[in-house]
């Protein structure tokens, strides 16, 4: 038998209406300790306004949310005494500096000010911002910034880190900077909850995965789990011009296990993509252009929705 | 489309040569429009309540204050009521205020959060386009609410002369004046700090510039420092037109003026220079 | 997945970490971002210092010294007769600069903590919850309005315009008083709006100036006419000045009692109070 840790974060039918807009629709998910949980889906598919309901800042219209334990409608102090929270959009204080940054918000959170400063220095070693400590929080980059107010997330301790959308609007370097922090974390027990619409974070950060849409939850498992389920291993992309992708589909449809035609391009799902692609040559079609790739997140969110994640 | 052109290809060279080069092509029309497009799309009640401040102080000062208070001497000698003596003077503060606003603060706003400039400098506008463009949409709205506020004061029987018309025009070379050194200035600000001291200048001169009683109340030297700001000859210009004081002294505020503004528009032509073209 | 043993004792512990991490918060949070707003109002601390101190000198200068020169007949008059126009004036400035203190710190920084630079999303993040961060925010501005007051006290006092400097030493709380009757309102306003197309202009055009003016600030609110009196009448102004001049020189004949005055400050103070931790609550969780 074996033994199940209690969920840090449990949602049952958690449901949230702004008027006739239901925001999110009645979903159910756990997270374990130590586990790095992803909500994968396009913008205004929920994701937000769920991470807004765990962090108590959002009252549910029904359904069933336990936070540690607690209940957010009533404990939503303690509940936030033991989150931190990286919002989509940085919030910090720009007229401050990043060590000040840091210190006012300790004492938010009631932590002696001494101790505020002796966390404030180890989070800047953390977030490698100790250069910057007395630089003035406007005056940082974007990719700065972004690991400041995780740093700032940081400063309680908390048992369970938020992050949403942790490095949209970032460059390719920034965002690496930043996974490999967020991986420290992870390595050492922060659970972190996070949303992403970009199919390679969630393949590098997340242990287990939600894709959401349209306020529910489509399919669940692990990166790796989900691209066995809903994709095959391989996927052959096509170019054949915008005029004759449609057009080829019905001599395509017999090679392929799957097929999916997008405005752009045409997708073939298979096992060998090379020998795909060969018998695509046979059958004296000449594609554009031609890539075999492996199956990723995004295949499996088109499988489930018919739709690209990023439009 | 054609006002792409404009001026400069009408005269099939550079408006201007040598000290102008590059900070004017004629066409600070389009910098105007542009403040017309959006005074008349969103913010217009906002413009149009600019008028009801000097009313109101008018009301509460001029009839409430005024019972007593009765009668005061202008400077020109002419015996008028409390209303009529502030009222000139208020005419001559909301130039100022308008003016000082429209050429700090907005300008503030455009320069380091709207980052207008940036985008109208990237054209073919120059900078000394951008600020006669500020510049005359300060003095049309200084105008319009100097007229509304005239008409008021005429309406209240405050007006003793046919002179009083010419007050309009001052009022407008008021504000030049304001508006022209206002750019100058902001263009050194960087904080809303900074902004801030623009106020505790403002505020001494609309308190003492014989505004609300004659400067007469003060010792001598006071009475020749007061006399040093420019607020105090608007007040006299405008007052002597309203009251029918016309004598030689007016000469000397519009000097006064005219020396103003030719120092504020080549001290703020040449802060643009160094900001944007250097 | 079915067969699942939970550990309940992980929970239990949670729970109580939890809320013992709470419990500082719960008891202070408000003082906690009253910290923080005093923090931020020192960028503009040296505004605050030099307002606090021009303005009082520059308007008992010009309004009181100056204008006091040209007034014939006695404006108004205490328990013991007539009053010098300084000492009638100087209690209004005093709660009026009060009152712009309120129209400084009750607009923009609120839209500016919930829109601009969304300092307060941040806060709610942490364990402070959002009528924390409204009484906060109130309790730092009134801490600048005692500022004000009190070098506004003391100037006036050089100037002799003070006729109980004693008695008077409470007439820095009666502008707090007079800020927030008249800032609550206008922040729970705040708090809801969500662009600024120019409604703070329209309240300092049209109530805060004319509260200025037509309040009995420059001569007793009875000579105004009827029609404009009622203005006094609702106005935080009039009241927290009619409430200073009672310490300062007592109520002269036909004046409210001083206490009417205080019930109406703390009528309009706990109203606007309700009001802007309705703002806050509803913006901040909902």
């Amino acid at each position: 038998m074996p033994v199940t840790p209690t969920p840090v974060i449990e949602a049952r039918a958690l449901t949230k209406r702004f008027g006739d807009l239901v925001a999110v629709d009645g979903i159910d998910f756990q997270v374990a300790p130590g586990e790095a949980f992803g909500l994968l889906g396009p913008n205004g598919a929920g994701k937000s306004t769920t991470m807004r309901m765990i962090g108590a800042v959002s009252q549910r219209t029904s359904g069933e949310l336990r936070v540690l334990g607690l209940n957010p409608d009533t404990e939503g102090p303690a509940i936030r005494a033991r989150l931190g929270v990286v919002p989509q959009e940085d919030n910090l204080d720009m007229e401050l500096s990043v060590h000040e940054n840091l210190v006012v918000y300790g004492r938010y959170f009631g932590i002696p000010r001494a101790e505020c400063h002796r966390r404030a220095d180890e989070l800047l070693a953390f977030a490698q911002l100790e250069e910057k400590a007395r630089t003035k929080t406007d005056d940082l980059s974007g990719g700065m910034k972004r690991r400041l107010t995780i740093a700032r997330a940081l400063v309680n301790e908390p048992r369970v880190l938020m992050l949403d959308e942790p490095t949209t609007g970032l460059d390719p370097q920034a965002r690496h900077v930043l996974w490999d922090r967020l991986f420290r974390l992870k390595e050492r027990g922060t659970t972190l909850v996070l949303t992403t619409h970009y199919m390679d974070e969630a393949e590098q950060l997340c242990d287990r995965l939600v894709v959401v849409d349209h306020g529910r939850i489509m399919a669940e498992g692990s990166p790796a789990e989900l691209i066995r389920q809903y994709s095959s291993r391989e996927v052959v992309e096509l170019r054949f011009g915008s005029g004759r992708n449609a057009e080829v589909e019905p001599v395509l449809d017999p090679v392929a296990d799957r097929i999916e035609v997008l405005p752009d391009r045409v997708l073939c799902y298979t096992d060998d993509g090379e020998m795909l692609l060969e018998r695509v040559v046979g059958l004296g079609l000449e594609p554009v252009t031609s890539l075999v790739r492996r199956s990723s997140l995004e295949d499996v969110f088109l499988r489930l929705t018919g739709r690209s994640l990023v439009e | 489309m054609t006002t792409s052109t404009t001026a400069a290809a009408r005269r099939g060279r550079a408006p201007w040569s040598g000290q102008l080069a590059g900070l004017w092509s004629g066409n600070a029309g389009a910098v105007l429009g542009r403040n017309l497009r959006s005074a008349r799309s969103a913010t217009w009640l906002i413009v149009v309540t600019g008028f009801f401040e000097p009313v109101f102080y008018l009301l509460a000062m001029g009839i409430g204050l005024g019972r007593f208070i009765g009668d005061v001497q202008t400077s020109t000698g002419a015996t008028v009521s409390y209303a009529a003596f502030i009222a000139p003077a208020l005419l001559a503060v909301s130039a100022m205020n308008g003016a000082v606003y429209d050429s700090t603060w907005n300008v503030f706003f455009k320069m380091h959060f709207g980052k207008l400039y940036d985008a109208m400098l990237a054209t073919s506008l120059g900078p000394l386009d951008v600020a006669l463009g500020e510049i005359s949409y300060a003095l049309l709205r200084g105008a319009l609410y100097a007229g509304g506020f005239l008409t008021v004061m005429a309406a209240m029987g405050l007006t003793t002369s046919w002179a009083a018309l010419l007050a309009l025009p001052a009022a407008v070379l008021v504000a030049f004046g304001f508006a022209s050194l206002g750019m100058a200035i902001t263009s050194y600000m960087k904080t809303f700090q900074q902004m801030d001291w623009i106020n505790f200048v403002m505020l001494p001169m609309f308190l003492f510039s014989a505004t609300f009683y004659p400067v007469t109340v003060y010792p001598g030297p006071v009475q020749g420092l007061v006399k040093a700001l420019p607020l105090w000859h608007g007040v006299e210009l405008i007052r002597g037109l309203t009251t029918g004081g016309m004598t030689g002294a007016l000469w000397g505020h519009v000097a006064y003026y005219a020396v103003m503004i030719a120092l504020g528009v080549t001290f703020t032509t040449r802060r643009l220079r160094t900001m944007f073209l250097e | 997945m079915t067969a699942t043993t939970t550990t309940p004792d992980d929970v239990a512990a949670w729970r109580d970490e939890a809320r013992a991490a709470a419990a500082p918060t719960r008891r202070w949070g408000s003082f906690y971002v009253a910290e923080y707003r005093i923090r931020s109002m020192r960028a503009y601390g040296w505004t605050i210092v030099v307002g606090s101190v021009g303005q009082p000198l520059l308007y008992l200068l010009g309004l009181g010294v100056g204008l006091a020169a040209f007034i014939k007949a006695p404006i108004a008059a205490g328990p013991s007769g007539s009053v010098g126009y300084t000492q009638f004036v100087a209690p209004a400035l005093l709660a009026s600069a009060a009152v712009g203190v309120a129209m400084e710190e009750f607009t923009y920084v609120i839209m500016e903590g919930f829109r601009w630079r969304k300092t307060f999303w941040a806060i709610n993040a942490t364990s402070v919850t959002p009528r924390q961060t409204c009484n906060g925010i109130v309790l730092a501005v009134a801490a600048r309005m005692l500022v004000t007051g009190a070098a506004y006290y003391g100037i006036a006092v050089a100037f002799s315009a003070i006729g109980r400097p004693v008695a008077a030493l409470a007439m820095p709380l009666v502008g707090i008083l007079g800020g927030l009757a008249f800032g609550l309102p206008v922040m729970a306003f705040a708090a809801r709006m969500k662009d600024d197309r120019g409604q703070f202009s329209i309240i300092q055009r049209f109530v805060f100036t004319p509260l200025f003016l037509f309040s009995g600030t420059f001569y007793p609110l009875s000579s105004l006419p009827w029609g404009l009196q009622w203005i006094g009448w609702v106005s935080p102004v009039w009241h927290a000045s009619e409430l200073g001049r009672a310490l300062s020189f007592g109520t002269g004949a036909g004046g409210w009692p001083w206490w009417t005055h205080l019930l109406v400050l703390l009528a309009m103070i706990a109203g606007g109070g309700a009001l802007a931790w309705r703002s806050f609550v509803r913006r901040l969780a909902s």
